[in-house]
């Protein structure tokens, strides 16, 4: 699975203006609620259930990376939305280090697309330049060639 | 009673490693029994409980980790994921072993 197909275009941000884990994670699923990706009246419930599993076990795997994830009836494809915040979120992550990029991936109940993303997203995580340059990019454009140039070099 | 602490050293011998589903194998696994358990590379430890702690070990085929665990059921649990690590490998394809000779 390519990352560039499943993250929403326009729930790219590239300077989160929240310095809170929750509210970095709710203006994210407002960015893909507003570009359509989570149907009706679904923000609040997503919402929710985001931070529940956040709160069961953080998802700050350290080098300054979360990864938020879940699976919810309102997503009929998998869905993600990235988010590089400048100064820094408490994510409670395992290296106790502070997470400047956040990958948050809604995935249908139903279907193997929850595992197959989760792959992609972990194996570009794994890559050093992918994260630094992640990190680094200031527009959603940077980000978005970012991702196509990762799913095609695997190993660069 | 002090809890025991048993501890093994495994090879990665499935072919692809130690990716999301055969993380998700050993998370199941280790789950089953109450002692805390920990697999280890040089560099990290990961919760042997937790999936995308396991993930991010990303142990290649051939990689050497330690699976220490802690607690009364310490024993059958290191047994059993060296039996899902180096006997079952995941129930997945092995490396490409030289054929040994005799």
């Amino acid at each position: 699975m390519k990352i560039a197909d499943f993250v929403c275009a326009k729930a790219i941000l590239p300077r989160l203006e929240s310095v809170k884990r929750d509210d970095a994670i709710k203006e994210l699923i407002t960015a893909l609620d507003k570009a359509g990706k989570l149907g009706k009246d679904n923000f609040a419930d997503v919402a929710k259930a985001v931070i529940k599993r956040e709160n069961e076990a953080s998802t700050g795997i350290g080098k300054g990376v979360a990864v938020p994830h879940i699976k919810h009836k309102a997503v009929k494809k998998v869905v993600a939305a990235i988010g590089v915040s400048a100064t820094g979120i408490d994510f409670s992550s395992l290296d106790k280090q502070p997470v400047y990029t956040i990958i948050l991936l809604i995935s249908p109940s139903e279907g193997d697309q929850h595992l197959q993303a989760m792959e992609a997203i972990f194996d570009h995580l794994q890559n050093d330049n992918f994260r630094k340059f992640l990190r680094q990019s200031t527009t959603a454009e940077q980000i978005k060639e970012l991702l196509i140039e990762a799913d095609q070099n695997p190993s660069w | 009673m002090p809890d025991s602490v048993c501890k093994i050293d495994v090879e990665i011998k499935n072919r692809n490693g130690l990716h999301m589903r055969p993380a998700m194998l050993l998370v199941d696994i280790a789950s089953r029994f109450t002692s805390d358990i920990k697999i280890s590379n040089e560099q990290t430890s990961a919760d042997a409980k937790s999936i995308m702690q396991v993930t991010m070990l990303a142990a290649a085929a051939g990689t050497k980790l330690t699976v220490t665990a802690k607690g009364h059921d310490c024993n059958l649990a290191v047994e059993a994921i060296k039996e899902l690590i180096e006997v079952r490998m995941f129930d997945e394809e092995g490396r490409q072993e030289t054929v040994q000779a005799g």
